[in-house]
């Protein structure tokens, strides 16, 4: 039963012409009601356009299988989220590599003063000739721990051996 | 049938010219402006040239990586943004555009591009590209800020994967004459063994690079069937809703008969639609040939499309393009930067991290023009231009001079205090001769193509047919062609000119 308007019509109604090879036909909806007078086309546009999921599903068809003319379907819009997703995941990325930059240089720059000051402190030291760092392999010899080493028993003093002034 | 002649170059090109750089940068210890002037000082010429080079290829180079990652960053949706049309205004259908033409090429042409129909409208820069290639350029730099240390030469460059990274195709993809090798070899220890590293490279590049044709081929294959069955598809349609034909009647097969015979009995509703009706044909979709960078982004995104989770494929391809197109980079901005931190007048004065930082802030401001709405077409007049021909006679000029100006006895020599043995006679034969003449012929043939094609045209996006068209040049595009290859192809004769008149100068 289609409602169109306030008009409930029944299947004897609508009637069919034009039928052809190709599941195409014309159709037109007559108002018993009102001495069979077709219902004007805007009408039964606008009934249509209404229920197109009911006519739809009673073919067991889609928007897509199943066409009228004239009416176009509308196509539902796909979802979009409030914030483009793509921005999330490009703050997060440039955050990142961000922090790594700025962590590098900072570091960088951290040695580079170290260095300097070392550098500076030993020239310091040997300008005012106080304290000669005397450097034996490469390590300082304040550094070594003389008392930790072992001591060779081919070198431990054999005074007899040596003749006595 | 293509890769015959592909062997045949990479044997007879590829693998004793990457031998010969690799070598001269492990000898010389010096990038590539620096080796050369060692070499002979009338070359000096050389190196700046590849430094050019490589300056004009760091500067559209990085807009590759920007595209990648704003394609990684939409792969984080479902569905994926090219998968399906965006609808027109009052949403009863897809858009004109997006009908023409796939779904993909739309989402690269208008949605990442935003592509004006010809050069000279160039339109305003995009933002969002602009995001992207700022953002490329930090982490180009971030990763060559703690890079090679310019003192203590670290020894993780002597690795072959990470020169790998560094290449696409056969003989610009081994990165021949951009003097990045050059650059990455002069780190090495003197006694690496870059004989074996050189052969290692190349196979290997040479692998992936088959490997990865054949992918695209198939995807590409795939792409032109599905493309023309759907346009017969819609053809078929038309002319069954135009004739009320039954259902199944019309099929692919008899599709040029029945047209035939609707257009003898109908003859007049026929012309009505035949502006409609489109010829479909295989060949076309084929010849449709997406130019070189649109390639990896339409071809794969397609492919990735029709996958189950293509989120997940997608990201990982994406990573993968990144890190191939970012160790490009890498590569390229070696060689710029090696010159000038191992030239005294600039490295003593600012440090590391400021010349690096210039390099790139430089090469980011001149790549925005590449955001632009023409920024495409500019693209592919740096991709075409500013390499080929440069590169060319870089090559042949290094092979002679090290051949022949160098002396390749005391070239051997030096091999075997590196590597611990004489290069045996395939080598020589290739250095002394093969590849000279191969050089000399490639870039005759070059040379002729182009002063035969008269002048140069270009592929331009037309959106109201949904496809490529070509158009030619404007005067000034031919101009900045112009400058480009003569840039770096000047510098060779200049160097020498200037070096003989400043000996000159001494002796009086």
């Amino acid at each position: 039963m289609l409602i169109i308007g306030l008009t409930i019509c029944r299947i004897s109604d609508v009637l069919l012409c034009n039928v052809t090879d190709r599941v195409s036909f014309w159709f037109v909806v007559t108002d018993s009601s009102q001495n069979m007078t077709t219902v004007p086309g805007s009408v039964v546009e606008a009934a249509i356009r209404m229920n197109r999921n009911r006519i739809n599903s009673a073919f067991l068809l889609s928007d897509k299988t199943l066409q009228f003319l004239k009416i176009t379907s509308t196509l539902s819009p796909p979802v979009e989220p409030s914030t483009p997703v793509w921005l999330i995941v490009f703050g997060v990325v440039l955050c990142l590599i961000v922090a790594g930059i700025v962590f590098l240089v900072v570091a960088g720059i951290q040695q580079r003063k170290k260095k300097n000051k070392e550098s500076t402190e030993r020239e310091n030291l040997e300008e005012k000739g106080e304290v000669t760092v005397t450097v034996e392999n490469g390590i300082p010899c304040e550094a070594l721990d003389l008392k930790a080493g072992h001591i060779n028993g081919v070198f431990a003093a054999d005074d007899e051996r040596f003749t006595s002034l | 049938g293509f890769l015959i002649p592909y062997f045949i170059m990479l044997i007879a090109e590829g693998m004793p010219l990457l031998y010969l750089e690799l070598a001269v940068g492990q000898r010389m210890r010096r990038g590539s402006i620096g080796a050369w002037k060692i070499i002979s000082p009338y070359l000096c010429g050389v190196g700046v040239a590849s430094v050019i080079v490589s300056f004009f290829l760091s500067m559209y180079y990085n807009v590759i990586n920007a595209w990648a990652f704003w394609y990684l960053f939409h792969s984080f949706q479902d569905p994926l943004p090219w998968a399906t049309c965006p609808l027109n205004s009052n949403r009863t259908g897809y858009e004109d555009e997006c009908e023409k033409t796939s779904s993909t090429q739309y989402f690269w042409y208008r949605q990442t591009l935003n592509i004006s129909p010809s050069l000279e409208a160039s339109g305003n820069v995009q933002w969002e590209q602009a995001l992207c290639l700022t953002l490329a350029w930090l982490v180009v730099y971030l990763c060559i800020l703690r890079g090679t240390e310019s003192t203590g030469k670290l020894e993780q460059l002597s690795n072959p994967k990470t020169w790998i990274s560094a290449a696409t195709q056969i003989f610009f993809s081994l990165g021949l004459g951009f003097g990045s090798l050059i650059a990455f070899a002069s780190y090495n220890e003197p006694t690496n063994n870059c004989e074996r590293h050189a052969i290692i490279v190349s196979l290997i590049n040479s692998t992936t690079s088959i490997f990865a044709s054949i992918v695209t081929f198939s995807i590409y294959g795939f792409k032109a069937t599905f493309n023309y069955e759907s346009c017969i598809n819609k053809v078929i349609l038309l002319l069954l809703n135009a004739f009320d034909l039954e259902e199944g009647s019309l099929t692919a097969d008899n599709l040029n008969e029945m047209k035939d015979y609707l257009m003898a009995t109908h003859p007049q509703e026929y012309a009505q639609l035949s502006p409609q009706l489109k010829n479909c044909s295989l060949e076309a979709e084929l010849d449709t040939a997406v130019q070189g960078t649109g390639l990896a982004f339409i071809v794969y995104s397609e492919a990735i499309k029709n996958m189950e989770v293509p989120q997940l494929y997608s990201v990982l391809y994406f990573v993968m393009l990144l890190m191939l197109g970012i160790g490009s980079m890498l590569g390229n901005t070696a060689a710029i930067l090696t010159p000038l931190t191992d030239s005294r007048v600039i490295a003593t004065r600012f440090p590391k991290e400021v010349i690096s930082g210039v390099v790139c802030f430089i090469n980011c401001v001149i790549g925005l023009i590449f955001t632009m709405e023409a920024g495409n077409y500019w693209f592919d007049i740096f991709n075409d231009y500013a390499a080929t021909l440069s590169l060319l006679l870089i090559v042949l000029v290094e092979t002679i001079a090290v051949c022949y100006i160098y002396g390749i006895r005391r070239f051997e020599k030096d091999l075997y205090t590196m590597i611990g043995r004489k290069p045996n006679w395939y080598w020589k034969i290739m250095w002394a001769f093969a590849s000279p003449l191969l050089i000399i012929s490639l870039f005759i043939f070059y040379l002729t193509d182009y002063i035969l094609t008269g002048t140069l045209q270009y592929q331009a996006w037309d959106a109201t047919q949904g496809q490529l068209v070509t158009k030619d040049y404007p005067s000034y595009a031919l101009a900045v062609i112009g400058l480009l290859v003569a840039a770096s192809t000047m510098c060779i004769p200049l160097g020498a000119l200037v070096t003989f008149i400043r000996k000159r100068l001494k002796r009086e």
